[in-house]
């Protein structure tokens, strides 16, 4: 190893190290900082002195009823989502397996297109899909004048379909793709031995699909537990009175239309603490599969 | 026999998955009295451009849309730098720190970028007392969060991208009298273009299609508002414009399916990489 080579390393990696530090590594503690103070418009303004409350914000947050309603809806909200796309795109990607390559193409297509969508046009386009009045879906269904987003189910269940359109086609890619990374061998010998299709599929490809199928499971987890824009439009900031908030809507809501800073950032910390033992889970997972870093 | 009926329900199915977007077209391109008609149809006989000309011109679209592209390109040609200049340190370089580097830009990766908000809030707040173009209400300080953003990913992704150049065309460059820094960008940079296409893509997405940090730190210059957020301002409580609000949607669509269709092997290849490397 050449002399000089660390100077060297630290001034390629300056740039980014200063951009990573001063833009999340000092958020982050910022965070944790505010979240322990009691920051509101005044503070904010400057009118009052800012006031140490050490968990006083966090008592108050898991005092309160509002927070473990929207706990639990956001929970409920996920699970939803993630088992919808994960059982939508296991589905399609057995399908994708057994029908000719132009059908193959097709469904791809259509799900490449679900995917590009950016989450606002997708939430503006679904909402117009199912206007009371002027919605293409009331009309098939017979329904005119329905609205969909007023009650709190039929508006969470709609924002669940819109959360799953875009996102399965990640699911349906990934297996399709682990699908066929099986070697043909390893399936005709279970055929020889006499393995109905049955078994085979859940003797032989789903052992070998576990790795994949687990990662998948925790990416789909991790996004749709922080699904912000979706709510937030489709629900026009999170339903009448507030019952279709989740946690980072409701953090959201908090901080930016209650001024209540330091409340908001307490939400945030303690959805970042239920992040981080997801993602233990996920990186446990990776090092199973066999992964080095 | 069977094989035809999996193939017309595969078809059936990707004819569903794909209805919201011919719907968002089709509306786009609807006159007016049709898509205010209390009975939908799912065609149209006749199509106009009225719908575009008003977002572009009423609404002021091509604003909205000219800011987001400064974002989101400026989020690309600056994260392209430092990712390719933080990746060929991390991996064709040995140092003191080296291994826990990597592992913070995993975990980095894992922290839910939504629940900074409030600290960044009043971060580009006091950024922007001292550089206003790069404080609340300005284009810079979404540039900036988006930087960050998808800086470790990048990174991570140009790693592999950047061991795959044999360390022997670097000696002897050296040998013919190559600078390192020429080395840098006249040998290496070109080589390892294709992996900071696919990541770039993946940055300019994310910036393009940010709504959360648009919306809380473009608060009171309407002009600076970026595309999701100018989308979410036409959405009024009655009296929507379907027909301009349904155009803006497919003018904010469809340089991100170009990018997805142009890059999609890549994309695989690189989310491959991500989930199995």
């Amino acid at each position: 190893m050449r002399a000089g080579q660390g100077r060297a390393a630290y001034a390629y990696l300056a740039p980014a190290l200063l951009v990573l530090i001063g833009l999340l590594g000092y958020p982050v503690y910022q965070l944790v900082l505010i979240s322990l103070h009691d920051y509101g418009q005044e503070q904010v303004s400057g009118g009052a002195p800012v006031e140490f409350l050490g968990l006083g914000n966090y008592r108050a947050l898991l005092g309160g009823e509002q927070f473990w309603t929207v706990l639990t809806q956001t929970v409920g909200f996920a699970a939803v989502c993630v088992g919808g796309t994960l059982l939508v795109g296991a589905a399609l990607a057995v399908l994708a397996t057994r029908v000719r390559p132009w059908a193959r193409t097709v469904l791809f297509l259509a799900a490449l297109g679900a995917w590009a969508t950016p989450a606002v046009a997708g939430s503006t386009i679904w909402l117009f899909l199912f206007d009371a009045n002027l919605g293409f879906v009331n009309e098939v269904l017979g329904t005119t004048g329905f609205s969909w987003t007023y009650g709190r189910w039929t508006a969470f269940g709609l924002v669940a379909a819109q959360v799953i359109w875009c996102s399965f086609p990640f699911v349906m890619i990934t297996l399709y793709a682990g699908i066929r990374a099986i070697p043909a061998e390893v399936l005709e010998a279970a055929a020889l031995d006499g393995a109905s299709t049955r078994r085979i599929a859940l003797s032989v490809m789903l052992p070998l699909l576990r790795p994949i199928l687990l990662v998948v499971t925790i990416q789909s987890i991790i996004w749709d537990f922080k699904v912000f824009t979706q709510i937030y439009i489709m629900t026009g900031g999170g339903g009448i009175a507030g019952r279709n908030l989740v946690l980072n809507v409701y953090a959201y809501q908090q901080a930016f239309a209650a001024s209540e800073y330091g409340l908001g950032a307490a939400i945030g910390v303690v959805m970042t603490a239920l992040l981080l033992l997801f993602t233990l889970g996920y990186l446990r997972a990776l090092r199973r599969s066999g992964e080095a870093l | 026999m069977r094989r035809g009926v999996a193939d017309a329900v595969t078809v059936v199915i990707a004819a569903v998955v794909a209805f919201p977007l011919y719907w968002m077209v089709l509306t786009a391109l609807k006159p007016d009295d049709e898509v205010i008609s209390a009975e939908p149809r799912p065609w149209t006989l006749r199509p106009t451009l009225d719908s575009f000309l008003r977002a572009l011109t009423v609404e002021d679209f091509g604003r909205y849309l000219a800011n987001s592209v400064v974002v989101a390109v400026a989020v690309v040609a600056l994260s392209m730098v430092m990712a390719f200049l933080a990746a060929t340190a991390l991996t064709r370089f040995r140092f003191r720190g080296r291994t826990t580097m990597l592992i913070m830009l995993l975990v980095v990766q894992m922290v839910p970028v939504e629940a900074l908000t409030v600290p960044l809030f009043f971060l580009m707040r006091s950024v922007g007392d001292s550089v206003p173009a790069l404080g609340l209400n300005h284009l810079g300080s979404l540039v900036l969060v988006h930087l960050a953003f998808s800086l470790p990913f990048a990174i991570w992704m140009l790693r592999g991208f950047v061991a795959a150049v044999p360390d022997e065309l670097e000696e002897a460059a050296t040998l013919d009298g190559a600078s390192r820094f020429r080395f840098l960008w006249q040998v290496l940079f070109p080589l390892v273009a294709p992996g900071l296409v696919a990541t770039s893509v993946l940055s300019f997405i994310h910036a393009w299609n940010d709504f959360l940090f648009a919306k809380t730190f473009i608060i009171s210059d309407a002009d600076n508002q970026t595309l999701p957020l100018a989308l979410q301002v036409f959405l009024k409580p009655d009296q929507n414009d379907w027909g301009a609000i349904m155009a803006g949607s497919t003018l904010m669509t469809i340089p991100v399916l170009v990018f997805f269709i142009l890059v999609q092997r890549h994309l695989a290849a690189g989310l491959g990489g991500a989930v199995k490397s």
